[in-house]
């Protein structure tokens, strides 16, 4: 009589189609998936055991290395947590620029999104042609901030400077040009027939499923349910833009796609809006308890220069309290908990990472395929392990 | 205010002996209950006040600043109404376990792990306490506040040499 064993199989983390470093062990009855076991933390940094022994400014370095294929919205959501903790009132000036800046920070992630998720199923023009355009906002992100990934661009209270002249026009002519650009990738993804065959039916997860098991982001809206932070809680001035919330129906892995592919379109949409309202004025509250005194004064004047000193090295004083600011990043809903005890360092700052809590569902969505389709799964998921590990 | 919250309202006349202290700052409600009914009260808010998305779930260690050491932390969104609540309880150390909410939300599966993981608080019932971040045979819980920054058998860093 054949009798038949299940084989062990590792995967990473040294492995090209999981994203970082991402190691899972595999349980394989030929070459049908029976279980799934991810091991992360191979990237832990202790970044929240560090922001413990910094003040608030001095933290906001530490978090655009979370998910570094999206740093401005890990420094927007951090911001936001502080200036709630403070009561900051922050410039109109600054906080379209944050939206601007927010929505070019997800057209980035979703690039590089799509051009790995159909590298590894195995359409390589795409991943060409998605990395020509996100140079141009990592361009974007140099002419702002100086660098071209690790930004820390966003102070509490607004922003570390204004933004130079040719900004407007850059971004204008880029996202001018973006939605040809995403008509190319549709053309080369959406009807091809591979594409089709690997994506439509695989990594199915039902709306009760995916709540259940804490999706957020695009991974949610893809099975269905109708949430986004920017529209049902919205923060920096995110009620006063227009845009479509896409879902998907199949809640499969080619819908997901759509609802990425969709939500691109808004954000070049969003910036539009925001550029169209971009009026000249302050970029940084004033609220010098909290808040850097302006660059012209720090260089020109014993004042500025003292206090630039005192929020620099000894911080700011946060009242005894907690607060809870949650962001939609491309990924999904990215937290920031702040415990506060009076001091100038956090008691605690607990960051809510959505890949961590997206990458929870990897098991429930491939076991029953096959190891390629795992693979796609990966992809679907959007895990940058960065932010996983911390 | 915190008073008319829907969920407080309710809270308060299901598990009015439960309830330790009921907060609000900066627009956001925090109630703090007793360990022994924090699973009962989770299930209820979940299955009849519509709080049916688990965002974060995580501890603060108030080492030598209150007389419990750590409080677990559960963050609530309902989706249907769009708003947050905030469920704590305190944990002692000296008793450094609480009733796992794993079968109340899956989300909760590694999120406990981690704090598992990073505090060393144990989850009763839990599938699978293993740690997740740290490799298997360390030795510690590094978020502690007795656990030093640089690590253990290490120096303390006493700023740049030059």
């Amino acid at each position: 009589m054949a009798t038949t064993e299940t084989m062990t199989l590792n995967m990473g983390p040294q492995h090209p189609s999981t994203h970082g470093v991402l190691r899972l062990v595999l349980e394989l009855d030929g070459e049908v998936i029976v279980k799934v076991t991810p091991h992360i933390g191979f990237l832990h940094r202790g970044v929240e055991k560090l922001s413990e022994h910094r003040t608030y400014h001095q933290i906001l370095p530490l978090t655009d290395r979370l998910d570094y294929l999206a740093p401005m919205s890990n420094n927007l959501g951090y911001i936001l947590a502080v200036e709630k903790l403070m009561a900051v009132d922050v410039p109109e000036r600054a906080e379209t620029i944050r939206v601007i800046m927010n929505e070019l920070t997800r057209l980035e992630s979703h690039l590089v999104w799509l051009a790995c998720h159909a590298l590894d199923i195995g359409a390589m023009t795409v991943f060409i042609y998605a990395f020509r355009e996100r140079e141009t906002v990592m361009e974007i992100y140099e002419l702002i901030s100086g660098a071209r990934m690790t930004s820390n661009y966003f102070r509490v209270g607004g922003l570390s400077q204004d933004v130079p002249d040719e900004f407007v026009k850059k971004v204008s002519d880029f996202i001018d040009s973006m939605p040809g650009y995403l008509d190319q990738y549709e053309g080369l993804l959406t009807t091809n027939p591979i594409w089709l065959k690997r994506t439509v039916g695989n990594g199915v997860i039902s709306a009760e499923d995916a709540i259940e098991i804490g999706l957020t982001g695009p991974a949610l809206r893809g099975s269905g349910v109708d949430w986004d932070l920017r529209r049902d809680n919205p923060y920096s001035g995110y009620d006063k833009y227009q845009f479509k919330v896409p879902t998907g129906e199949n809640c499969d892995t080619f819908d997901r796609y759509k609802v990425r592919l969709i939500e691109m379109r808004e954000a070049c949409k969003i910036v539009r809006q925001g550029l169209d309202k971009l009026k000249p004025g302050p970029v940084l509250a004033d609220f010098p308890q909290v808040c850097y005194p302006p660059k012209e004064s720090v260089y020109n004047s014993i004042e500025g220069l003292i206090h630039h000193f005192k929020i620099a090295s000894e911080g700011f004083a946060a009242p005894v309290g907690e607060v809870y600011q949650g962001v939609e990043a491309p990924k999904g809903e990215l937290g920031y908990y702040i415990v506060s005890d009076g001091g100038n360092k956090p008691e605690r700052l607990r960051i809510r990472p959505p890949s961590f809590v997206n990458l929870q569902a990897i098991e429930q969505m491939s076991v029953g395929s096959m190891i390629a389709d795992l693979v796609a799964v990966i992809g679907t998921l959007d895990i940058v392990l960065g932010e996983i590990d911390r | 205010m915190a008073e008319n919250n829907r969920a407080v309202l309710k809270l308060k006349e299901k598990f009015s002996a439960s309830i330790i202290d009921v907060v609000e700052f900066r627009g956001e409600v925090t109630v703090t209950v007793a360990k022994e009914s924090i699973i009962e009260i989770l299930s209820f808010l979940k299955q009849s006040l519509q709080y049916n998305l688990l965002t974060d779930l995580t501890a603060v260690d108030y080492l030598g600043k209150k007389e419990e050491r750590f409080m677990m932390v559960y963050l609530l969104y309902s989706i249907p109404n769009k708003d947050r609540l905030r469920i704590k309880t305190p944990v002692t150390e000296a008793d450094c376990r609480i009733p796992t909410a794993t079968q109340v939300w899956k989300t909760a599966n590694w999120l406990e792990r981690e704090v598992y993981d990073l505090f060393g608080i144990t989850f009763d019932g839990h599938p699978d306490l293993r740690r997740i971040l740290m490799a298997d045979d360390w030795v510690g819980h590094p978020l502690r506040k007795d656990y030093p920054l640089q690590g253990p058998d290490r120096e303390p860093y006493k700023g740049r040499l030059s």
